[in-house]
């Protein structure tokens, strides 16, 4: 089974204009959503409660809104049907600092007489922990986005580093447009898909780079314009189908999983796609906006070369002595 | 650098993969040694037999209580200033000198020496308390303790705390509890047992149970007045006021400073009381007994109140010198609330009372529904990747599969054999994986199936594909390896289970994908190259 043909080469270049502009429309509307109707912090980052309840019958939610209600502590709590119309969530911002008694049970009071509920889970994030916890995800996809850059700059050369990091910029911006329209709560499961995001949509962005260089390599050609379609056209189904098989499992992950992994595998799901689509149109045309020059490029490496030639001869003489 | 050096590498490889390619090679016997491995050490998690390491489920799958936890650490400096006033009290009590208008105000201890000839006496006394400051005004003494001794006793409840917590629930009889200092002052506690609401409040309450016992004098000239009596008004004569345990309405003036703590107390034991109740025997140790003795004998007739944090349990009348430093705390206990005060009261006191920072508590129904969610995910996944490439490279396909089922093994392996805990973000990581890894082989597919395009005879386009897939698959990975790596020192809790099984995950389809995939083609090339159908081996349309 083969789904492209064989040696055509796209011209991907041609069009790579029309691309940057769609792009730039997605990561204006995601910074404009940003903006406007702004992030939701879930409690993981926010701080406060969220309590899961489930009924042995359908949830009677306005009974449990009114009983919720009717203590002052959680004047503002929010109630939802969480998967099936069994099961609620409630979630407030209160917290206690109390360890033998906590909000937890407080609420537990309040739902006697709603219905046979079973409470499924917990969780309470404290004011401090939930900075903490924002602070420590802001320092992790900076550490991840600024190791990804040192790593690329060191195996390939600058300009593909700045590349590579604008794509993932791309990525992790339009996924977060996504993100707010669909309004999903931002959670440490949804961090986490963010940063496994930063670190697999790299691959087919490296793919492609690797082939380009390859390719300047083993040519005399130098205009960048070509090299690229070569590439990209080369690579494209390994880019596709390496995507495909990461999109299969996401996607089972986005119907099986349960509603608890929604956030994540969401992320992923969206991510993963508009990585390869960053790979292939945004990638390597933002080569040659950088002002990526293959007769340069080539004269660099030469010189290394040429250096690594010259130490190998100094030390050659050197151990025999001759310097 | 690196990248000379790893070509050098690949270099050295392609000629040693020249020379022994015939049947067997030096791959196939590390993949071997790779599924034996994988297999044996993944069959205890699978079988989930009594022996051998496994990979334990996280607390979001199997259910129960993760707590992180703050120390008050300013109310461990308050109680050690009203410990250095007790000592202060019974020195000068035995020394016979007299000291008036003892004092705590806040984090100070005042007092006056009446008898300048036994200034020196006291002096040396005071010397021998570690981190105390001296601050003399003729014989006004202000007593503080410097910032040095501050930060060791804030650190101290810190450590002390953890131990005192982790005791009592190891006596408490719960499964595997986990209690762990995180970060500088933050305690983490994990009880994997719990699995009803009544278990997680006991555990909670025996966690938050100050268990400060205090055996307290009754000032029995302002016991009297005890209900009208305002706080402020009772600290002026030194004293305290505190409510009964069975009831608000019963209330105590007490000497502020204790006549001796919990922190004397060799054992307590749950026992019965003449009516049968429940009722909580304790041992002071040799120091406290002597205490106890010479205070009782010379209290006669006055109350002695039992107060364990900060209620009353009993004042009874001293009838005469008690000895051997034993007592007994009563007040309508349950057996159970027995059984966590005796407990708790042998593990120790907290020498500062914790705070709930984070909760998580899952129901063990939540994590059942939460690994049912996460098979159904990996099986289809599973079919899904193995299908497709089945579909679309045929028997390089199988090649992959196998890398792919082997990848799996070896990940619990190694998951097991590291002690890793299985989360739910752990399972996605393990599904995600099934994706990532074989990746590898699409791309070393993709690379045979070009060369055989260009007309490369088909051993060669093979050893070719390898190499030149290679250096993007190294830096692929890698850059996902970092990420991951960042992931699971940055992460907390479940988040951590996903990195740890995403990084494993990435190295071992290295081995698997590059290394496994590669000795079964080279085990193979003999038959590969006598057939001409690239169909059937590589799906694709070419007869070479």
């Amino acid at each position: 089974m083969e789904f492209f043909s064989k040696n055509k080469v796209y011209n991907f270049m041609d069009k790579s204009k029309f691309f940057i502009v769609v792009s730039l429309v997605l990561i204006l509307t995601s910074y404009g959503l940003l903006a406007t109707k702004g992030l939701s912090y879930g409690i993981d980052f926010a701080g406060g409660t969220l309590v899961q309840v489930k009924y042995d019958q359908q949830a009677p939610i306005d009974k449990v809104r009114e009983q919720i209600s009717s203590d002052k502590l959680f004047a503002n709590a929010l109630i939802t049907e969480f998967g099936s119309p069994d099961e609620i969530v409630i979630r407030f911002a209160t917290t206690t600092e109390g360890v033998s008694h906590d909000v937890g049970d407080k609420v537990r009071e309040l739902l006697k007489g709603t219905g046979n509920f079973d409470i499924r889970k917990v969780d309470m994030v404290g004011p401090k922990v939930g900075s903490e916890l924002r602070e420590k995800g802001l320092m992790s996809t900076l550490m991840c986005i600024l190791a990804i850059l040192v790593y690329i700059a060191f195996r390939f050369e600058w300009r593909f580093a700045v590349a590579s990091i604008l794509a993932l910029v791309h990525d992790v911006s339009i996924t977060l447009g996504a993100i707010i329209l669909f309004n999903i709560e931002i959670s440490l499961d949804v961090l986490a898909a963010m940063l496994t995001l930063i670190g697999y949509s790299i691959n087919d962005t490296i793919i492609i780079f690797d082939r380009i260089r390859e390719d300047i390599r083993a040519s005399k050609q130098v205009n960048l314009f070509d090299t690229i379609n070569h590439a990209v056209s080369q690579t494209l189904s390994r880019t596709t189908l390496t995507s495909l098989t990461v999109l299969f499992v996401v996607l089972t992950l986005f119907l099986f999983g349960g509603e608890i992994i929604h956030g994540f595998s969401f992320t992923l799901l969206f991510g993963v796609f508009i990585g390869t689509y960053s790979s292939i149109f945004i990638a390597a045309p933002l080569l040659k906006w950088l002002g990526f020059d293959i007769a340069e490029y080539k004269n660099k490496e030469a010189l290394k070369e040429k250096n690594k030639i010259e130490k190998a001869k100094m030390r050659a003489m050197y151990e025999k002595g001759t310097v | 650098m690196m990248k000379a050096s790893l070509l050098k590498f690949h270099a050295t490889i392609f000629q040693r993969k020249s020379m022994s390619s015939g049947r067997l090679n030096y791959r196939l016997v590390i993949f071997f040694i790779a599924i034996i491995f994988g297999v044996g050490m993944s069959m205890p998690t699978f079988l989930q037999t009594e022996k051998g390491a496994k990979v334990s489920l996280g607390l979001d799958l199997q259910g129960g209580l993760h707590m992180l936890l703050g120390v008050k650490t300013e109310d461990a400096i308050q109680s050690k200033i009203k410990s250095i006033a007790s000592s202060i009290k019974f020195f000068a009590q035995r020394g016979d000198i007299i000291i008036d208008d003892l004092r705590i105000a806040e984090e100070k201890i005042t007092l006056t020496l009446l008898d300048k000839d036994e200034e020196k006496k006291l002096d040396a006394m005071l010397k021998e308390i570690n981190g105390l400051h001296v601050n003399k005004e003729a014989l006004s003494y202000t007593l503080t303790l410097d910032e040095k001794e501050k930060v060791l006793i804030k650190e101290y409840a810190i450590s002390q705390a953890v131990e005192t917590i982790r005791n009592r629930l190891d006596q408490f009889g719960l499964a595997e509890p986990n209690v762990a200092k995180q970060g500088e002052d933050k305690i983490l506690v994990e009880l994997p047992g719990i699995k009803t609401a009544e278990d997680e409040q006991r555990a909670r309450e025996l966690i938050a149970k100050a268990a400060h016992l205090q055996l307290m004098a009754v000032d029995e000239k302002k016991q009297d007045r005890a209900n009208s009596m305002s706080p402020s008004e009772a600290a002026q004569y030194g004293d305290v006021i505190m409510n009964d345990a069975k009831s608000d309405a019963i209330r105590y003036v007490l000497k502020e400073i204790p006549v001796l703590d919990g922190s004397m107390l060799s054992d307590a034991k749950v026992g019965f009381s003449d009516m049968q109740q429940p009722v909580i025997n304790f041992t002071l140790n040799s120091e406290g007994a002597k205490i106890f003795g010479d205070f009782t004998a010379n209290n006669i007739g006055n109350r002695l109140a039992i107060v364990l944090d900060n209620k009353v349990y009993s004042a009874p009348n001293i009838r005469e010198r008690i000895g051997g430093g034993s007592g007994q705390i009563s007040g309508g206990f349950s057996v159970k609330e027995a059984h966590d005060v005796a407990i708790a009261l042998r593990s120790g006191a907290l020498l500062a009372p914790v705070t709930l920072l984070e909760k998580r508590s899952i129901g063990p129904s939540l994590g059942a529904d939460s690994i049912q969610a996460s098979l159904i995910a990996l099986i289809s996944g599973f079919s899904l990747v193995v299908g497709f490439m089945l579909f679309y490279y045929r028997m390089a396909g199988v090649i992959a599969n196998i890398a792919l089922v082997v990848n799996l093994f070896l990940l619990i392996a190694i998951m097991a054999l590291f002690g890793a805990t299985l989360t739910l973000p752990g399972m996605a990581g393990i599904v995600l994986i099934i994706g990532i890894a074989v990746d590898a082989n699409v791309i070393i597919c993709e690379r045979i199936r070009e060369l055989l395009r260009a007309g490369v005879g088909v051993k060669q386009a093979i050893e070719k594909g390898y190499d030149n897939a290679m250096s993007a698959i190294v830096d692929s990975n890698l850059t996902s390896l970092i990420t991951a790596i960042i992931l699971y020192v940055y992460g907390t809790g479940p988040v951590k289970g996903f990195a740890v099984s995403l990084s494993i995950g990435i190295l071992v389809s290295m081995l698997t994908a590059i290394l496994g995939t590669h000795g079964i083609y080279q085990f193979i090339m003999p038959y590969i190259e006598k057939s001409k159908n690239m169909m059937f081996w590589f799906g694709m349309k070419r007869s070479h």
